[in-house]
This record gives C-alpha cells, sequence and structure tokens, in this order.
C-alpha cells in the first residue's frame, strides 16, 4: 500500500513536472517561474509582473495546449486499457478499432454540413459518429466469427470506410477554409486548443476515470474471457455495456477537441502494465498518468522540432507508434 | 441435495441441445458428464453454474433456485474450470489464483489479509507454489489446469464445475489431478471422456446422448456393453475391478 502511494506520488509529480517545463518551451523564452507566477496570478494571486504578450502566451496558448495534450494523452491511454481488457485484444485502442474516425466523420459532417451548432454540436456529432463506427465494428467482427483478429480486421475496414465517407463529404461540400479546418481531425492537432476544451475534456476525463477505476476488479475478470468473468460474478452485459459507452464517450470528446490521435491508446497501457503489473486497480490510473506525459512531451516536439513549422501531434504519435505496434505484434506471436 | 437439476432443457436456433436432463450431486460427492462429442456434456455444465438460463426446467442450489442468488452470491458458493482457458495478458500465476478472490473483494480496496491467505493455501494445496511468480502461460498444459482449479478454490467454493479438465494431459497427470478434485471437501460435477477414469473417481455419472440422460446412477449400474453400445457405437467388454468399480475394454473393429 505504502508503495502504491509513493508510485502516484512519482506519477503525478512527474506530471507536474512535465506540464511546467513543456510550457517554457518555444520561441518566447520563458522560466518554470514565470509560469508559476502567471499561473498564481490569474488564479487571484499576486501580479506576475510580466508583459501582456508573455502573460497571454503562457495563459491563452501554452497553458491550455499543455493541459489538453496531458488530459488527451490520458483518456486516449485509459480508453486503450479499457478496450484491451474488455476485447481481450492486446491491439485494440480507439483508433485502431475505428472509434476515432467515426467521430472525426461525426464532427466533419457537423462542420461542413452546419448541423447542430458551436462545439456543443461538434462534440454531439463526434459522440454519435464514435457510437456508430463502434457499434459497426463490433457487429462486423462478430458476423466475421468473433476472434479477437477479426476484430482488428473489422477495425481496418471500419476506419476505411468512415476515411471515404469523410473525404467524400469534404470534396463534395466544403470549401478551401473548411478542408484545411478538416485536415485538422484527420491529422489530430492540439494547436486550436482553448479553456472550453480543456474543461470540457477534463470533466469528461474524470468521469471515466472514476467509472472505469470502479470496474477495475470486473476488468481483472476478464482475463479468461466472458464466460469465465461472468462465473466470478461479474454482470457480463452491464461492464460491458457501461464500459464501451463511456470510452465511446470519451474518445469523441476528444477527438472533437483535437483530432483523431493515434496508438497512445495502443501503446501507453503496454508500457504502464510493464511498470505496475496487470492488475487494473494500479494499471488505469497509471496508464493515464503515463499517457499524459507522454503527450505533453509528444506536441511540445511536434511544435519545436522543425519551428515555425508545427507537425500535427497525430503524425508525432503514429511516427513513434507505428515501431512500438510492431513489438506488441511480435511479443504476441512468439 | 446439494446441486440438482430437474428436466433442464436448453435450446438454440430451434434445435434441443440439452433434452429435460435430470441430475442429483449430494453433498461431498463427485458426479460424473459421460457422453460423446456433441451431447450436451458442455452445455449442461454451463446450465448448472448459472451462465446460461436453462430454456425449461430449473436448476437448484440447497433446494433454491440457482435464479434467486446474486451472481456474486453464486461466485462464492460454486466455482467454475472452464475446458479451454487461454489469455494474452501476461499474468503470474499468483494472479490468476487471485482472480478467485474477485467475487469477495469490493472496489478498489487492496486484497485483504484473507484474500492473500486463501490465494496461498489454494497454492499449497494443488502443489503450485513454487510457481507462484511465474507467467501462467509458460506452464505445462497440466500445470494450467492446476492452476485454474487453484483459481477456483480460492473462490472457496462449496460446488465446484470442471469440463473436461483432463483434456489434452498425460496419463500421469490425468490420473493426478482427478485424484486432487476428488480430494476436495467440495461437491464436484466433473465432465469427461474417459469412461475407465470416469468409473475410477466418480460416486455416480450420468451418460448424455444426442443431449438427453439415457442412463445415471453408480459407474456399475450406468457402463454396460450395451449402454457404451447404444451411446459411443462401439463394442465393448466392461469387466469388474476387485474395488467393484468397472473397467471398460474395448474392442477392435473389424475392417
Amino acid at each position: 500500500m505504502a508503495r502504491l502511494g509513493l508510485g502516484a506520488l512519482i506519477g503525478v509529480s512527474a506530471l507536474v513536472v512535465s506540464v511546467a517545463v513543456a510550457i517554457t518551451i518555444g520561441p518566447a523564452h520563458l522560466s518554470v517561474s514565470d509560469v508559476f507566477a502567471v499561473v498564481t496570478d490569474h488564479l487571484g494571486g499576486p501580479p506576475s509582473g510580466l508583459s501582456t504578450i508573455r502573460d497571454a502566451i503562457v495563459w491563452d496558448l501554452r497553458l491550455p495546449r499543455t493541459l489538453l495534450a496531458a488530459v488527451c494523452g490520458a483518456g486516449l491511454a485509459l480508453c486503450g486499457a479499457v478496450l484491451q481488457a474488455l476485447l481481450r485484444n492486446p491491439l485494440a485502442d480507439p483508433y485502431v478499432l475505428g472509434i476515432s474516425s467515426g467521430a472525426s466523420t461525426g464532427a466533419v459532417l457537423v462542420l461542413v454540413l452546419g448541423v447542430g451548432a458551436g462545439s456543443v454540436g461538434l462534440g454531439l456529432g463526434a459522440f454519435l459518429g464514435a457510437l456508430v463506427a463502434f457499434a459497426l465494428v463490433l457487429a462486423l467482427a462478430r458476423v466475421a466469427g468473433g476472434t479477437t483478429d477479426r476484430l482488428i480486421l473489422a477495425g481496418v475496414a471500419g476506419t476505411q470506410l468512415f476515411a471515404a465517407i469523410t473525404s467524400f463529404v469534404v470534396i463534395s461540400s466544403a470549401d478551401a477554409r473548411q478542408t484545411r479546418g478538416v485536415l485538422f481531425w484527420l491529422l489530430g492537432s492540439l494547436s486550436g486548443a482553448g479553456w472550453g476544451d480543456v474543461l470540457l475534456c477534463s470533466a469528461v476525463l474524470a468521469v471515466g476515470l472514476v467509472v472505469c477505476a470502479s470496474l477495475a476488479l470486473s476488468l481483472d475478470a476478464f482475463a479468461f474471457g466472458a464466460d469465465a468473468a461472468a462465473a466470478l460474478g461479474v454482470p457480463v452485459g452491464v461492464v460491458r455495456a457501461v464500459l464501451l459507452g463511456v470510452t465511446a464517450l470519451l474518445t469523441a470528446v476528444l477527438v472533437s477537441a483535437a483530432g483523431a490521435i493515434g496508438f497512445v491508446g495502443l501503446v501507453l497501457p503496454h508500457a504502464a502494465r510493464a511498470l505496475v503489473g496487470p492488475e487494473h486497480r494500479r494499471l488505469l490510473p497509471a496508464t493515464a498518468l503515463v499517457g499524459a506525459i507522454f503527450l505533453v512531451w509528444v506536441d511540445t516536439l511536434g511544435r519545436t522540432l522543425l519551428e515555425p513549422q508545427e507537425i500535427p501531434v497525430g503524425v508525432v504519435t503514429a511516427l513513434v507508434g507505428v515501431p512500438a505496434f510492431a513489438v506488441v505484434l511480435g511479443r504476441r506471436v512468439r | 441435495m446439494s446441486l440438482r437439476a430437474e428436466r433442464v432443457s436448453w435450446a438454440a436456433g430451434g434445435r434441443l441441445i440439452v433434452d429435460a436432463v435430470d441430475l442429483a450431486a449430494p453433498p461431498g460427492s463427485t458426479v460424473g458428464l459421460l457422453g460423446p462429442n456433441g451431447s450436451g456434456k458442455s452445455t449442461l455444465l454451463r446450465i448448472l453454474a448459472g451462465l446460461r438460463r436453462p430454456t425449461t426446467g430449473v436448476v437448484t442450489l440447497d433446494d433454491a433456485p440457482l435464479s434467486s442468488r446474486g451472481r456474486r452470491a453464486l461466485a462464492r458458493r460454486l466455482a467454475v474450470v472452464e475446458q479451454h482457458a487461454v489469455t494474452d495478458v501476461g499474468l503470474t500465476v499468483r494472479d490468476v489464483i487471485a482472480l478467485g478472490r474477485v467475487p469477495h473483494r469490493r472496489g478498489l480496496a487492496a486484497p485483504s489479509a484473507a484474500d492473500s491467505a486463501a490465494v496461498l493455501s489454494a497454492a499449497a494445496r494443488t502443489g503450485l507454489t513454487p510457481h507462484l511468480d511465474q507467467d501462467w502461460r509458460t506452464l505445462s498444459g497440466g500445470e494450467r489446469q492446476r492452476a485454474q482449479i487453484a483459481r477456483a478454490l480460492a473462490q472457496e467454493p462449496r460446488e465446484l464445475l470442471l469440463d473436461e479438465p483432463t483434456n489434452h494431459l498425460d496419463i500421469g497427470h490425468q490420473l493426478e489431478l482427478l485424484a486432487l478434485v476428488c480430494a476436495l471437501p467440495v461437491t464436484s460435477v466433473v465432465a469427461l471422456h474417459d469412461l475407465n477414469l470416469a468409473a475410477m473417481f466418480c460416486d455416480s455419472v450420468v451418460l448424455l446422448h444426442r443431449g438427453r440422460a439415457v442412463a445415471a446412477g453408480t459407474p456399475a449400474q450406468v457402463l454396460t456393453r450395451e449402454a457404451i453400445q447404444e451411446v459411443y457405437g462401439v463394442s465393448a467388454r466392461v469387466a469388474t475391478g476387485p474395488d467393484g468399480r468397472p473397467t471398460v475394454h474395448f474392442t477392435r473393429p473389424p475392417g
């Protein structure tokens, strides 16, 4: 128990330090104490003494962006860990299963066709898209025999279908400005992050974490399949519906804010498992922490590597994720 | 009677898989389920475990219907060892056995002293103590099966259901495993392929054929030349051993 507390303390400290340091990196020279001063200033503390521009760089640009990176990393990694346990597939993740792609389609439909209004409409569109894509992929996998490998193939098919629908919508009805906006969802980018996104995503992440963590024991019980879980007293139908719903909702909200960022949900749960073991009581919080820290640094890399040009975060995660995917795949075969 | 099925049936796609079967397991006894592939053994076990709801008929535990207990309460009373357990997760033997504590634990609380004690005692009973920190997937077939039985024991059940636990084991491990099951202070129902193992270890057996129980009773009453001919379509000689239990000798088909 003491070890658990110590591990959590180290993880949270690493995340706080990562966020604070990542904000200082970039064209305007800032120190960690500047960041700290700006944050306390805005939270009602003494004035930071920094110029308005430097204050704005921290408070309006880099802080919301870095926090959104942390929240997205935590949420996507959490979804990955839950899906891998529930679907008994070490390659499951919202992106591979086409959920992110469905959410993109939903968001793009709202954006281009002007259905609904504002960020609520966008989030709702993404959620419906995520649900439809998820249901379709699960149904397709079941028709194909329901084995875990079929699930990945169904995910590939679903991803292609929704990418095609998105392209069709964009080509047939979007103007040039909208096309640029759409690219954002397809590649995944944190460059437009605002405080509204941060608050909405944090709230949904908090709910998701609490729900998933409260079902940690049930997720353990799925190790040998649904029947084995049922024989251990787990209400399989309810647990499955709740967790699939939560992961779809969380993915949808994150995608509507930051686009379809791939491979975070696939790779990070494996890293966390190597650190804390397979028990979900520890694994879920650890996965969220590791995912948050990972995406903070990946986004920092993406926005500084080719300065002033920006590499979308989804591109960087894919560059890191594909080799990691190969490693997981190889370990499984062996 | 600890576990009893009364005229249970189960249909899938308009076909009866289990057809009005009666079964009774007195406390502490070992009941064998026999029958060829597709005769309904696994489905009947799932019905007895409460994992499938019978289309008609009722399963009772201590004379109360299975469905009147909650899932968790049932899992603390009755444990199941499946025929073919597989996982992709890198669980140690300790993790696998600890799964048996899931119905005893709640929420995010760490395992209690009672949980750890149950895991250690289940490992000791099945001879797995030296393997506790080994990856379950690296064990031999017999050890994996024993780990599943240890997991079931960690549930602290009074009833234990096993689906062909001796499959893919060599004869030494088959005998060892069934001797272990019979020595446990639980009521057990075991689906078995091997008639001689059933005759050797079971107090009573039920012979299934196309979903129906065609014979039930002691191994000597059920395992007759005629019944074996009817159900398996093979000819055999049945002798009685010095302990009064039958032994089956199959005759080589002509050709």
